[in-house]
């Protein structure tokens, strides 16, 4: 069974600001006293503070808050790329992340041979390879344009190409930022009805947003995320209102 | 998607927490046998960062060639007047040399970059660092054999036969396995420390004139035991002596098992060490 276990997850960025991330300040901090004192307090970014949860098989989770309040950074930590500074994270199953639009494709090679590469970064076999080339050229209809180089593609049809990929794999677990809402609205449903076909089996959603109307109807919980912190974690009918009514009271 | 550690077991497992002791060597081994078992990957990214560099030009990778025997041919007429060298010998001597010194300074300079170039793969999926360093290894193998002609190519002009090839098998595997170290342990550095790549760079330059590769070893007579106290030496001459018909004394062979053997071991230190914060850092 997936699931997703967090246990006062702890992330920090160092920020070696200026010319501290040199050699020159580590010699300088071996040669002379005072420097070492100035060296010593490097500031560092709380991106995630003391976040707790856990995500059983058919939870959909939705992250709202802010920029900066640290989604971001917290499905990278689910999908095991930021490794904990303090705290745990477990995850049981094959995770899907769908981060960044680009995926590691490259724009001079067409959409085939993206998509053959894009398998490879799993490590799949060549009649593997060959299904999912079938499923994701049904799916994002691209017609010739699968032949020709991806950097030729609208932005519609990349996010089209990039959204059939990471969800042809069927990942037990889907982590996604909220980049693939560039779709078109004919894009949005069949999009909608690719997801629900994932999430009805044991898999788990993490998606993170700033539109309330995707988490109201997507997602069956949803965490308030507050400069690092969970602010509130609930349904959404419950969360929603208190998220929308403080943003109101803010601007 | 990203299926975590490069195992294909059915429901895997992955459990982060800071690391200490051993689980950091450990997890670093898992790290370079997950990147070694995704060798498709390494080796599709290699060839094709070669393929796209040269697309739409008409000699396309051969330029490569050409450059590395435009180089032989104009070092090996200056430099076998200028030393009063057979160029029947001095130019097979210098096209191996050359070469190997290319792919040899091609390793270290990509090397520091392997991670900082490789950042947004890095920040979309979970994967071994190591493929990022096998990319560049095999990048770099691909110009080493477009450069390979240069090399046959005098030896057939000069009639000569290569000797003992057989004998390179066990050393081309140890070069291999040393790139693949020295990539890691750079591409480690290179990350936090942005001065490194300079630095490497000018230290390259030192290598290349003490090294022996436009000049042949054979011209140092005093304090010839002291050679050995630059590692790039013994290297060479195992690769290169056997081909040249010259096999290297054992004291050669030692010196290269060592170096080997130090630049693992330094290797695996910084990179258990640091490998958990490279995707911090790019």
């Amino acid at each position: 069974m997936a699931g997703i276990d967090v246990r006062d997850l702890r992330i920090a960025f160092p920020l070696y600001h200026g010319n501290a991330r040199s050699l020159k300040k580590r010699l300088g901090r071996a040669i002379s006293g005072r420097l070492e004192h100035d060296a010593r307090d490097r500031v560092v970014v709380r991106a995630l503070n003391g976040v707790s949860f856990s995500l059983r098989p058919g939870e959909r989770l939705g992250l709202i808050g802010r920029n900066g309040a640290g989604k971001t950074t917290l499905l990278r930590a689910l999908a095991g790329i930021y490794e904990p500074v303090e705290g745990r994270v477990t995850i049981r199953g094959r995770v899907g992340a769908l981060l960044d639009t680009n995926l590691g494709m490259i724009g001079e090679l067409t959409g085939r041979e993206n998509i053959r590469l894009r398998c490879l970064f799993t490590g799949m076999a060549a009649d593997a390879i060959a299904q999912v080339e079938r499923d994701v050229q049904a799916f994002a209809e691209l017609g010739a344009f699968l032949d020709l180089p991806i950097r030729t593609y609208s932005s519609g049809m990349q996010v089209r190409l990039a959204f059939g990929l990471a969800t042809a794999t069927r990942p037990q677990i889907l982590l996604m930022d909220e980049w693939f809402m560039a779709g078109d609205a004919a894009f949005m449903g069949r999009a909608r009805a690719r997801l629900e076909g994932l999430v009805s089996g044991a898999e788990i959603l993490v998606i993170s947003t700033h539109q309330p109307d995707i988490l109201a109807t997507w997602c069956t919980r949803v965490l308030w995320m507050d400069q690092g912190h969970i602010r509130m974690d609930g349904p959404p009918d419950v969360v929603l209102p208190a998220y929308l009514g403080l943003e109101k009271a803010g601007t | 998607m990203a299926d975590i550690d490069g195992t294909l077991a059915a429901e895997p497992v992955l459990d982060l927490t800071p690391e200490t002791g051993l689980r950091h060597l450990w997890r670093a081994l898992a790290d370079v046998a997950g990147g070694c078992r995704m060798w498709r990957l390494g080796c599709t990214l290699g060839w094709l960062d070669i393929k796209l560099r040269y697309r739409g030009s008409i000699l396309g990778p051969l330029w490569l060639t050409v450059s590395t025997a435009v180089m032989v041919a104009a070092i090996g007429s200056v430099y076998g007047a200028l030393f009063h060298m057979e160029l029947r010998h001095y130019l097979p001597f210098l096209s191996i040399s050359l070469v190997l010194w290319g792919y040899v300074s091609g390793i270290t300079s990509d090397g520091c970059q392997v991670f900082t170039r490789a950042a947004g793969l890095i920040q979309a999926a979970r994967l071994p660092f190591t493929v990022h360093a096998i990319r560049s290894v095999v990048r770099n193998v691909l110009v080493l054999l477009h450069n390979l002609a240069v090399i046959i190519v005098v030896f057939a002009v000069f009639r000569l036969m290569p000797a003992h090839l057989l004998a390179e098998i066990p050393v081309l595997a140890l070069w291999a396995i040393d790139s693949l170290a020295l990539s890691l342990a750079l591409g480690v550095l290179g990350t936090r420390f942005r001065d490194i790549p300079p630095i490497i760079g000018s230290l390259l330059q030192i290598a290349f004139f003490v090294t022996p590769i436009m000049w042949e070893p054979g011209l140092i007579v005093a304090g010839r035991q002291y050679m050995l106290l630059n590692p790039f030496y013994p290297l060479f001459e195992i690769l290169r002596g056997p081909v040249m018909g010259e096999v290297p004394r054992l004291s050669v062979w030692i010196a290269a098992g060592g170096y080997s053997v130090v630049l693992w071991v330094v290797t695996l230190l910084l990179f258990s060490r640091l490998r958990s914060r490279l995707a911090y850092w790019v």
